[in-house]
């Protein structure tokens, strides 16, 4: 095992902005050395206010890409099959898919007000739509062999999803999953930054209007941390979920 | 043969795709438990008749039936062995589940599959190999496990479409005898498209050759020659070289 050389560099980096802080000298309104955030970071875990504030930013982050990533998937499905939806919807999708899902806000904020409800929204609109496209690129690869064994079966169209596409394409929407979640906590933590007072987002704008860095460096580091374990976890459920597979695909070993 | 103890009819078949014919003027038909091999160049639509027959294409004129009925679509009566057999098995499934695909499409109970599958795999030499994975498994292994799942379906009719094409010669002959027994036992109807003229003579009750572009009847020969058949007796008999020189210049006309 030679992992442990992966924790040198960041820990070399904190040695060095602690040096640096303290060589310096003083104290500052704007930044902190990393004991002080350390000691930070201990404060708001033990006082629970860390605990709340994740809860809140993963509980509507599950929720936004449950929406959207099941909305996502579903309709990616629907449009994979049918040519005749494609050319129904191809222009809808073209002009909604660009829009920053953060240009949202305001008017999510606008129609739900404060709390949970508007950020869910914008989390959703913004994992929709690379669950839906992937999904459909995933469903459109499938091979067509496959969907004619499960023609001559006669089986039905919900019975061929189960079975044969939903299957064959899951090491794809695993993909699409990695992406949609690491996207989701992105538009959480904006919209707790920018509109919605609750969550992780919300807890760095008060510690930046409280001028308290050192908790600002707390909350920043766990919020990476959060992002480093839920990659981690996924890729766990991947290698779990298609490890008892005889196929190996290579091809999305992102 | 009367149209009603038919197992399977074509009737001034003809099929264009995009304005272009696939084939034209097809008529024969099939009796209960017979074996026809239908023989042609590439592009002379041999795989177009049985995809006729499985119901997933449909003919621009004339009629295929299948029992007395018209094709309408697919049906679970009728079981089509692709050549292609790395991409018409499920690859996350093991060779048991792949079987299991068609016990489930039947509808057969979960506690019922395992003992149906058992026996399935072992007709086709399989035993052993029921936990492994498809890429686990060598060519001629995945083509008996696609050959195992399509008897699952208990068809009447078996359609092979170049099933032994991408197998080496050794496998081949012991995968054509296998065939033999399997729908002797079945009495299964096969229609077997091929291109190679040996083979067909060597499977089949009567042989179908076909012109190309586009296909049409070239000329029906029946095989006389006795079963059980042996690779290497049936191989050397004098009717069998007879008809080898016979079809040999009918291909040779066909390609001419």
């Amino acid at each position: 095992m030679t992992r442990w050389r992966g924790i040198v560099v960041p820990l070399a980096l904190l040695a060095l902005a602690e040096v640096a802080f303290r060589t310096g000298g003083g104290t500052s309104d704007s930044l902190a050395p990393p004991s002080r955030a350390i000691a930070a970071l201990w404060a708001v875990l033990t006082d629970g206010s860390l605990i709340v504030g994740t809860a809140q930013t993963l509980g509507t982050m599950l929720a936004g890409l449950a929406l959207g990533g099941l909305g996502g998937l579903a309709a990616g499905i629907a449009l994979g099959f049918s040519d005749l939806l494609r050319r129904f919807t191809f222009l809808t999708i073209e002009m909604l898919r660009p829009i920053p899902s953060v240009a949202l806000l305001p008017l999510s904020l606008l129609v739900f007000g404060f709390g949970h409800r508007m950020e869910i929204a914008v989390i959703a609109f913004a994992t929709f739509w690379p669950s839906l496209i992937l999904t459909q690129s995933a469903v459109v690869q499938i091979e067509p062999r496959l969907i004619e064994v499960a023609r001559m079966l006669r089986f039905t169209r919900l019975q061929i999803a189960w079975k044969i596409v939903l299957p064959a394409a899951a090491p794809r929407l695993m993909t699409a999953l990695r992406l949609a979640a690491g996207l989701a906590l992105v538009v959480a933590v904006t919209a707790e930054i920018v509109s919605n007072p609750q969550g992780l987002g919300h807890d760095l704008m008060i510690a930046q209007e409280t001028l308290r860095p050192e908790r600002m460096f707390a909350v920043l580091f766990w919020v990476g941390l959060l992002g480093w374990g839920k990659n981690a976890a996924l890729l766990a459920l991947e290698r779990w979920l298609f490890a008892c597979r005889g196929e190996v695909d290579t091809s999305i070993a992102t | 043969m009367s149209s009603g103890s038919a197992a399977l009819e074509f009737e001034a078949v003809g099929l264009e795709l995009g304005g272009r014919p696939i084939v034209q003027s097809i008529e024969f038909t099939v009796g209960h438990g017979e074996f026809v091999c239908v023989i042609g160049a590439s592009g002379c639509g041999k795989t177009t008749l049985l995809r006729l027959l499985a119901g997933l294409l449909s003919p621009t004129t004339g009629r295929v039936r299948l029992g007395g009925r018209q094709v309408a679509g697919p049906s679970r009566d009728v079981a089509f062995v692709f050549q292609d057999y790395g991409r018409a098995l499920l690859p996350w499934r093991t060779a048991a589940g792949n079987v299991s695909l068609a016990l489930e499409a039947v509808g057969v109970p979960t506690a019922e599959r395992a003992q149906r599958i058992a026996p399935l795999l072992a007709k086709v030499g399989l035993g052993d190999h029921a936990e492994k994975y498809p890429s686990q498994l060598s060519g001629g292994m995945q083509q008996r496990l696609q050959i195992a799942r399509c008897l699952a379906q208990d068809p009447t009719v078996l359609l092979m479409d170049e099933p032994f094409g991408a197998l080496d010669a050794m496998t081949r002959q012991s995968l054509q005898d296998e065939v033999l027994r399997i729908v002797a036992e079945q009495r299964a109807t096969v229609l077997f498209v091929t291109h190679d003229l040996e083979e067909a003579l060597y499977l089949g009750d009567r042989v179908i050759a076909l012109y190309s572009n586009p296909g049409r009847m070239a000329r029906v020969l029946d095989i006389p020659l006795p079963r059980p058949r042996n690779q290497l007796t049936t191989r050397e008999h004098p009717e069998f070289l007879r008809l080898r020189r016979e079809l040999f210049t009918v291909m040779e006309e066909i390609h001419a």
